[in-house]
């Protein structure tokens, strides 16, 4: 799960992190309130919370030198929808503004810290080139990128701290504020179960402080149960309608470009499907894990998140039956289709425990369904329906 | 000889009264596996499936002698379930469990540092099965066959399609471990890859890996100087989109890194024969044996 910048910049003051103070806009009129909230007397930066980075380089952070400019950048994206390299065509909507006092920048480092899953512990990435793609600067210059391991306590020794200190060239002062900032920010990843912490630009002030202009925050979805105050920040409106709705139904599931939707029990086997399909030269419109028991209910909802894509043509249910019997799954299968009176073609491949007796109970029930026990088989003939 | 476990193993459920603990020891009991007992804080004394029922591993351990547990408690509990199996002389731990936090996970692997004779297999896994030995996890016995393959997969339902194409192509399977798809586990590619070298039974290995994490490039190297027996491999997820968590919590592609073609890439340079078609892991094997 993402937090919203400002969010995320509230959980930072918890915690003592030096941030700009800001005001959200979130209807038309707060404008004149929150910027009496600021500081405004030189301006301020506007920018749009949406859950995705590359924000300004399509206009939507912007410095504001008047209430006029902040008024016009407003108009330009409340209740719009913002378009970046990282979201899809569709862009994601514009519901909150957060206006910020301004930062005298002399300076933009990159601070993070991330799941390091070979190391099997938490990683500190640090990185003189700030407000770049990280990515990118560990693949052309990766001596610029410092890395250390958090001990099991989830913190830093002090001589790590120093050796960031004099690879960065900190005087004293910086070194304490940069010590505080670190820290602070092991305990927030450990306290909130993040995945990810990032702040791109950590900067350096004109007036040699540092400073987290920016900060980007990723909750383990496994821990939301014990993270109640952090799930109540959930903004569904940044998510993908079917997957948040999937999420709400226990089930997995992703949206993608093709034309034949996809039902699979298990995740892995349900890349494998889509895998398969495209290798015959078809294209998936989904992955959709229905879990580990296909049962009737799960397998109507499914039905019903596939469906409301209007651009599948046809659906392959492949579902390795395991301990459940595959003829009881194909009776679930069967009340599905009737219940919602599916009427595109559906090939169900069922292997396991009964499949024989499963895809016989699909081939005599008179519906538009086809029986296979062979993934390769029910791949081929669902590409050849939806042609 | 098998990895893991075999017909000498003796196992407990942790949170063997809960209904799919239950469904699943049975099976397992059915399969012949031998299921010692269970531990279900508070219900100790009463008996389950016609084994005792106790309140702690610690008992557990001390009147059966158990050396295996398989864990199915609430993901919430988990962390303090596997600490606890460690602490009481479990030798064998193969969490089942999936939806544990990372940070848990963290912890245990650190806490799991203490105890260097204990092996973690998952969580979020299949379990381990020994075809026609033992079986411990959630697998349909029904498609296993006893052979000389021995598989390793970080996905449960994957896992079965190569078991079931395997037992189709007549070699079978010597052990089959899924190590689980969360982003931080116990048992790696490494670990299984290095006991099926060993092992006498197992004569070639199937390697099913998954998108995300680097998981798979690891073994690629290890593989490359330390494995002599011939390697297939399929890697799910070509088709997945960047950024998009795919069901596993560690299927996803970050930062251009993890794709499916990285992963087919570096496993045919340490020589390993890659399978693009899940359907062909069966029939390649049988042509390199």
């Amino acid at each position: 799960m993402n937090l919203h910048e400002y969010q995320a910049k509230e959980l930072f003051e918890e915690y003592d992190l030096p941030v700009s103070r800001r005001a959200i806009i979130s209807e038309k009129d707060q404008i004149q309130e929150a910027l009496e909230l600021i500081n405004f007397n030189n301006g301020c930066v506007a920018k749009v919370q949406a859950h995705t980075g590359g924000r300004g380089k399509v206009g939507g952070v912007k410095i504001c030198k008047t209430i006029e400019d902040v008024q016009q950048f407003v108009d330009q994206w409340l209740g719009k929808r913002i378009k970046t390299i990282q979201t899809d065509e569709n862009g994601l909507p514009v519901n909150v503004i957060s206006v910020e006092e301004l930062t005298d920048v002399d300076k933009e480092l990159y601070l993070s810290l991330v799941i390091d899953r070979g190391a099997k512990c938490v990683s500190i990435i640090l990185s003189e080139a700030g407000g770049m793609n990280i990515e990118e600067v560990a693949e052309k210059t990766p001596e610029k990128i410092l890395k250390a391991e958090l001990n099991s306590n989830f913190k830093i020794s002090s001589d790590q701290i120093s050796l960031f200190a004099r690879n960065l060239a900190f005087n004293k002062t910086q070194e304490s504020e940069f010590k505080h900032i670190v820290e602070n920010c092991c305990k927030i990843f450990k306290d909130k179960d993040l995945s990810l912490l990032e702040i791109n630009p950590l900067v350096i002030t004109k007036a040699g402080a540092l400073h987290c202009l920016d900060a980007k925050l990723n909750i383990d979805e496994n821990a939301l149960f014990r993270q109640e105050q952090i799930a109540e920040k959930r903004d569904a409106s940044q998510e993908d309608s079917r997957e948040f709705e999937a999420k709400q139904n226990d089930l997995s599931y992703v949206a993608l470009d093709g034309n034949i939707g996809c039902m699979v029990n298990g995740a892995g086997l349900a890349m494998g499907t889509m895998d398969t399909i495209k290798l015959y030269d078809g294209e998936p419109a989904n992955f959709l894990d229905v879990g580990g028991t296909a049962t009737k209910e799960r397998v109507s909802s499914a039905f019903k998140l596939i469906l409301s894509d209007k651009n599948v043509k046809g659906i392959l249910v492949n579902i390795f039956g395991g301990i459940v019997r595959c003829d009881l799954i194909a009776e679930g299968i069967i009340e599905a289709i009737k219940e919602i009176n599916v009427e595109i073609p559906i090939v169900v491949r069922l292997q396991g425990n009964q499949s024989n007796l499963g895809k016989k109970l699909l081939n005599e029930s008179g519906l538009n369904v086809i029986g296979e026990d062979s993934l390769q088989l029910a791949a081929k003939k669902v590409v050849d329906l939806v042609k | 000889m098998s990895v893991l476990i075999d017909k000498n193993t003796k196992a407990i459920f942790q949170g063997f009264t809960g209904s799919q603990a239950t469904m699943h020891a049975e099976q397992c009991i059915n399969y012949g596996t031998n299921i010692v007992g269970g531990v279900t804080p508070g219900k100790g004394g009463i008996e389950h499936l016609n084994r005792p029922v106790f309140n702690s591993v610690k008992d557990a351990c001390s009147e059966t002698n158990a050396n295996v547990s398989v864990i199915f408690v609430p993901a919430r509990f988990t962390k303090a379930a596997i600490i606890e199996a460690a602490e009481s002389g479990i030798k064998l731990i193969i969490c089942i469990t999936e939806g544990v936090p990372v940070i848990d996970m963290i912890e245990v692997i650190n806490e799991l540092k203490n105890y260097p004779e204990v092996r973690l297999v998952g969580p979020n896994c299949p379990g381990v099965i020994t075809p026609g030995e033992a079986k411990l996890g959630i697998m349909p016995a029904d498609i296993h066959m006893k052979g000389s393959v021995g598989i390793v997969s970080r996905s449960g339902t994957l896992t079965y399609e190569a078991v079931k194409q395997t037992t189709d192509a007549g070699i079978g399977q010597s052990s089959c471990i899924g190590i689980g798809g969360d982003p931080v586990n116990g048992t790696s590619f490494i670990d299984c890859l290095e006991m099926f070298e060993k092992d006498q039974q197992t004569e070639s290995i199937v390697m099913v890996g998954e998108i995300g994490g680097t998981a798979e490039e690891e073994a690629a190297e290890f593989i490359k100087t330390n494995i002599s027996k011939p390697v297939v491999s399929y890697i799910a997820g070509v088709t997945a989109p960047k950024g998009k968590r795919m069901g596993h919590a560690g299927a996803i592609i970050s930062g251009g890194k993890g794709t499916a073609q990285d992963k087919f890439k570096a496993l045919e340079l340490a020589g390993v024969s890659v399978v693009t078609d899940l359907n062909l892991i069966g029939s390649r094997l049988k042509e390199l044996l």
